[in-house]
């Protein structure tokens, strides 16, 4: 099927099978390898992307359920040599050891600064005030991104980090 | 996965229609579920209508003072909902003790009541199964697990929902507003979706094929307290070795069945001045126990207990 | 021979007068990593575009393949191979050495009709997508005569025998000593089988040259990947090229490779092009190795003082029918505390179970969960304090060999830690302490691990523009190997960070053994610091040689490096001017290290001391971890930064092991019943509330040249035993069944009336 994504700004217009996964679309037929594979059942996190804005595991959507969406990846976020603030924070912390979580739990951070902004409750607050960044937030909030190396408490320290600096 | 065909709906009337004149079609809403299924083939369908897009994403008051849930509207949508948060707030502390927030993100309303078990049985397909396979056996029966079902399970099934949400919902007396294939619109209550195995644990809801569902309602604000509680191995991202819903005089629980299980002899002897303890006593006094789910006995009528206390502050 | 006498000298990682050496500096590839441009194995781009592998898994434990039906998987779309044993390309018989020295033997891939584990790899698809692959793998028709699987290991204790080669150690008479002892402890606790899980799932791509096979892969150690790999090709070891340069995470589970990488390179050589292959999440479950469950007594008696005058600590455990490891969860207690009379051993099961390995601190991850709570109780019993308990124990030299200890901090560890941590506010009463809902509870467990050396060798280059380039087959699974390299490097040539590269992960690089046992840093390190050593030398060489060096005709010897400046008293140049006129082509040298021949005349350890505070719900029997503090004696820390990061990753795995981890056979069908990261539940963020490591000053000079230890293992060496001690604290209940979930744990809160 014809189907159209914006990955990071640029549109790829391809024609696919409708079992690609947007993960697999992303590693598979566009070379950006950034996003990862770690269960492919949304149970790890690390395919995490954001899709218009919002976090999503992207090995449980199909990349044809996407046509017309926006999608930014860790790629998109930053690169090596001009490092997104959440990425900067992450290597100063050492929020990552072996790394493959990394990508994912960075979008994810993205992700959830936004969703605090936005005043979405989680389940380390309660429900009915506004929602706060605290470290027991980051915590819950960040729990569907498994770092098997545990890195968490960097991880924490991280995302406070970039939050502060963040506009 | 199976090689499947895919179209995008554009209107709901057609949508239904298309599902109930496509052979093996099925609707994709957020996809978390059906997609999981999918990859292991335990879901085959031939042809999946996209209904994610349908503008049945919104949350609006009804006439009567309650709230109108569209079915596309994602799980994060619901739980910040501020009419929610205020008024429902047990849907919304339901929502957020449910998977990760990057699933909630995805995940619609409509496919959050239909998502399937995580019974390991249900998943590994080396596994008789007769939710997969009607009449092949169930593994899970002489297997040695914990998340087995304690209420209304049957010789042919033992799994257990995974919902959260749905527990709070059938806790707020909530219904469900469906298009059938005919395209008539019906409402029921969600209690009556879904269904007990019984000899059938591929049927899993009262549903006609092609019938989708649009909508959920709750009714008015109800009186009393509201509290949400969940049982689970790991501070977060797991499903409840038991939950407890309440809203004010009533109790629903997850993880203990095959469905949301609404516990009304529990409400019914509570009413009568029975103690939380007694209460549960009466609701569990038929459960059916294994050396590894009896501890979802005290589990659940503890948190009965505590939740009711924490509601009633 | 070398002797630890000769590592007394100084050195530039020694004199540390950049400072490098310990600084937290930020991970060398982590640019890389945080931007997703770091390629793990199954990400790398092959010559031309690949072709897809995916492997089917026998559906039973144990038996033969009777049946297979490959027709309608090879007429799928896009199908390019199926493999069955019946039509994979021969290879030569599993453990074939053609050339005697490889350090692996042959690994064929679907070798036979024999199934032994569930799970096992039997068949191979490859298409021209990764769809199409994973789709007609699941039309593999396969039909089997199964046998009952033997996998209930608590009830075929029967069928155990000593491990080969082992015997039990006694020193004294322990039956009598424990007998004649005045207070006496005998419980006994089960550890369950536990996955992995290293994020990136095992992957392969391999293609072919000629006739050479390039292969990436994701192991832990490069050598005995690129020699099985030859010689389950049957080719020659320089024929395969093997690369592992960024690796998603070991933990001993990457020690060896798996028929991702046979199946790649046979089908990439059958296909003519390249193959890529990567297990599921599902298949890494069976398919690769796991920590094999355990069954420990401990056996303690003491006298009224405190002072323990029996211990023992037997261990129960299993392996794969064909397979020949053994957890060895005692060793550690033969190190850790005094006692004169000592049993210590080890039995092991054989069962149809998938094939048990390393994992992260094998021994004493799963060992100190028994000791370490024992200890606990033991102190209770007596009415002391824990840590208290453990400094009345403190041995002189090595309880069992009589050795002198090279370095031992252990009362250092729990003394700072007590203090850090407020280890006062904890009431030896249980049960006493209430926030909200939670139950609080203090507890502390010892660690160790011990210390290891082994042979490497390492080269460096310098070129013309002053760069420093380190090469070693080396590889860094997460471990900050890339990082410390670099550090050693630019501290021992005088040359800023910047100023260094570091190529590791390829076998055409000089030989290290590889991420394992926490002997990485130390023996990588050491061949490093050789080699740089070495260029020191040649450079410093090549300077007074040189008419045109400022240095010229002066005493090599006293060459100094510096800010990238070479210098001789007052006269200097930069490396790089010196480079450019001397040696344009650059200059390259290697360098080696070996274990010191009288090395073993001590007893070389790590240890350390974690303190928990746990949060126990009498209600729901629901854990949560609010703080926890580990600290650490482990030699010279290279970088407080990444080990930090791997010590306080060992405590979590410890959480974990305490609270989550634990999978368990299904008895009729010989499957494991968690299969993927759903139903095996490791440890996430939430589960994790302040923690920390703090590592104490110490130089090992028995060690090796730098006076360093490794940190891998040494976190996770008793942190779970102090979160179960904090929950004994907490609520009084004790559970010696791990994982402790409320299952387990409701029970003893109802029974103590909460």
């Amino acid at each position: 099927m014809r189907t159209t994504i914006t990955v990071n700004g640029e549109a790829r217009s391809l024609d696919l099978d409708p079992r690609t996964t947007l993960l697999d679309f992303l590693r598979e037929k566009v070379a950006l390898t950034g996003t990862k594979k770690g269960c492919d059942h949304g149970q790890c996190g690390a395919c995490t992307v954001l899709v218009n804005g919002v976090r999503i595991n992207a090995c449980l959507s199909l990349a044809v359920m996407h046509d017309g969406d926006e999608v930014t990846t860790i790629e998109g976020l930053g690169a090596p040599e001009a490092l997104h603030p959440m990425q900067q924070a992450f290597l100063t912390h050492d929020a990552f050891q072996c790394g493959y979580c990394t990508p994912g739990q960075i979008c994810s951070a993205v992700g959830v600064l936004a969703e605090i902004k936005a005043d979405i409750p989680s389940h380390a607050g309660d429900v009915g005030a506004q929602a706060r960044l605290t470290a027991d937030e980051v915590r819950e909030r960040m729990s569907g991104n498994i770092c098997r190396c545990s890195a968490y408490p960097q991880i924490v320290d991280a995302i406070l980090d970039a939050a502060g600096n963040l506009p | 996965m199976k090689p499947f065909t895919y179209e995008r709906a554009s209107d709901a009337k057609a949508a239904v229609q298309a599902a109930v004149e496509t052979p093996g079609a099925r609707f994709i809403a957020g996809g978390t579920n059906l997609l999981d299924l999918m990859k292991l083939e335990i879901e085959q369908p031939q042809h999946l209508i996209d209904v994610g897009r349908l503008p049945m994403a919104t949350i609006e008051d009804t006439a009567d003072g309650g709230l109108r849930i569209g079915a596309m509207a994602s799980n994060t949508k619901v739980a910040a909902d501020a009419r929610v948060r205020s008024r429902y707030r047990v849907l919304s502390q339901a929502i957020v003790s449910g998977a990760s927030g990057q699933l909630r993100n995805k995940a619609s309303t409509g496919g959050n009541l239909l998502q399937r078990t995580r019974c390991p049985y249900f998943y590994d397909t080396s596994k008789p199964c007769n939710k997969r396979q009607p009449g092949a056996g169930c593994a899970a029966l002489e297997g040695h697990i914990r998340e087995s079902a304690i209420l209304g399970a049957s010789r042919a099934c033992i799994a257990v929902h995974p919902s959260d949400m749905a527990v709070a919902l059938v806790a707020l007396d909530a219904s469900v507003e469906t298009l059938t294939p005919s395209g008539e619109t019906r409402s029921f209550p969600l209690m009556e979706l879904h269904r007990l195995p019984g000899e059938t644990p591929h049927l899993e809801t009262h549903l006609i094929p092609g019938e989708l569902i649009t909508a959920v309602v709750l009714p008015p604000l109800p009186e009393g307290g509201q509290q949400y509680r969940k049982a689970r191995d790991r501070a977060s991202y797991a499903t409840a070795h038991a939950s407890v819903a309440v809203v004010g005089g009533r109790i629903a629980l997850g993880g203990l069945a095959h469905k949301p299980w609404r516990a009304a002899d529990a409400e019914a002897a509570l009413a009568s001045g029975a103690t939380a303890e007694e209460a549960m006593g009466v609701e569990l006094k038929d459960a059916t126990l294994r050396d590894e789910n009896a501890f979802k006995v005290p589990l659940a009528t503890r948190l009965v207990a505590a939740t009711l206390r924490e509601a009633a502050q | 021979m070398s002797s630890v006498q000769d590592w007394e000298a100084p050195n530039p990682v020694k004199d540390n007068r950049s400072g490098l050496i310990g600084k937290g500096v930020d991970r060398y590839e982590g640019p890389l990593k945080v931007t997703g441009a770091a390629p793990y194995a199954y990400e790398v781009t092959p010559p031309s575009p690949p072709a897809y592998g995916v492997m089917v898994g026998a559906e039973i434990a144990t038996g033969r393949i009777t049946g297979v039906d490959t027709v309608e998987a090879e007429a799928a779309p896009g199908v390019l191979a199926v493999w069955t044993h019946r039509n994979v390309p021969a290879q030569p018989p599993r453990g074939t050495k053609a050339h005697p020295r490889s350090t692996s033997g042959s690994r064929p891939a679907l070798e036979s009709d024999r199934v032994t584990y569930f799970g096992q790899p039997v068949a191979f698809v490859v298409a021209d997508t990764l769809e199409n692959a994973t789709a007609a793998a699941k039309l593999v028709r396969l039909t089997y005569t199964a046998a009952d699987p033997d996998v209930d290991f608590p009830h075929r204790l029967d069928a155990a025998g000593m491990p080969p080669g082992e015997q039990d150690t006694e020193i004294g008479d322990f039956e009598a000593g424990f007998a004649a002892s005045d207070v006496k402890l005998d419980e006994t606790w089960t550890t369950p089988i536990q996955n992995h899980c290293q994020m990136e799932p095992c992957a392969s791509v391999a293609w072919w040259e000629g006739g050479k096979c390039i292969a990436h892969t994701s192991v832990q150690m490069v050598k005995p990947a690129q020699h099985g790999l030859a010689e389950t090709l049957g080719i020659g070891r320089d024929d395969v090229h093997l690369l592992t340069r960024y690796i998603g995470g070991g933990f001993g589970g990457k020690g060896q490779t798996y028929d991702d990488l046979t199946l790649a390179a046979l089908a990439a050589r059958a296909l003519g092009r390249p193959v890529k292959v990567a297990f599921t999440r599902q298949q890494m479950m069976h398919g690769t190795i796991h920590r094999p469950a355990t069954i420990q007594r401990v056996r303690l008696g003491a006298g009224a003082d405190g002072r323990l005058n029996a211990m023992s600590l037997m261990t129960w455990t299993h392996c794969q029918r064909d397979g020949a490891f053994t957890e060895h969860a005692s060793n550690f207690a033969r190190n850790l505390y005094a006692a004169p009379n000592r049993l210590t051993g080890h039995r092991l099961v054989k069962l149809d179970l998938p094939h048990a390995g390393a994992m992260r601190a094998p021994g004493e991850a799963s060992g100190t969960l028994s000791l370490e709570c024992a200890m606990d109780e033991l102190a209770e019993k007596l009415g002391l304090d824990p840590i208290e308990l453990r400094i009345r124990n403190e041995p002189e030299v090595d309880p069992e060999n009589g050795r002198p200890f090279s370095m031992r901090q252990l009362v250092r560890c729990m003394k700072e830690g007590a203090q850090l941590f407020g280890w006062d506010r904890r009431l030896p009463t249980p049960g006493q302490v209430r926030d909200g809902r939670w139950l609080v509870g203090l507890g502390m467990a010892a660690a160790i691990r011990g210390n290891f050396l082994l042979p490497a060798k390492c080269s460096f280059s310098v070129d013309a523009d002053g760069v420093i380039t380190v090469r070693q087959g080396m590889t860094d699974i997460g471990t900050g190997t890339y990082t410390v390299l670099a550090q050693i490097a630019a501290e021992t040539l005088g040359v800023p960070l910047g100023k260094v590269v570091v190529e590791i992960g390829d076998s055409e690089l000089p030989p290290a053994p590889g991420s394992g046992g926490q002997f990485g840093a130390a023996t990588a390190g050491s061949a490093a610091l050789a080699a740089g050593m070495n260029l020191r030398q040649a450079i410093a060489e090549l300077a007074v040689a040189d008419p045109g060096s400022p240095l010229h005709g002066g005493d090599p010897n006293a060459v100094t490096f510096q800010d990238g400046v070479v210098a001789l008293e007052n006269r200097s140049e930069t490396l790089a001017e010196l480079v450019r006129r001397a040696a344009p082509a650059g200059l390259t040298v290697e360098g080696e290290i070996r274990p010191a021949q009288d090395a073993q005349k001590w007893s070389q350890q790590t240890y350390g001391a974690h303190f928990c505070e746990v949060g126990v719900d009498p209600v729901s029997g629901e854990v949560r971890v609010r703080r926890m503090l580990g600290v650490f004696a482990a030699g010279r820390i290279l970088n407080a930064k990444t080990a930090r990061s791997q010590l306080t990753g060992g405590m979590i795995w410890g959480v974990a092991s305490a609270l989550h981890e634990g999978n368990a056979p299904d008895l009729r069908y010989g499957s494991l019943l968690g299969q993927d990261l759903g139903n095996y539940l490791v440890t996430v963020q939430a589960d994790v509330g302040e923690l920390d490591a703090i590592m104490l000053d110490e130089v090992d000079d028995k060690a090796n040249p730098m006076g360093i230890k490794g940190v891998g293992e040494l976190g996770n060496s008793g942190a779970g035993a102090a979160v179960a001690n904090a929950i004994y604290n907490a609520c009084g209940v004790r559970v010696r069944d791990y994982p402790i979930t409320p299952d387990k744990l409701l029970p003893g809160l109802i029974a103590k009336g909460w």
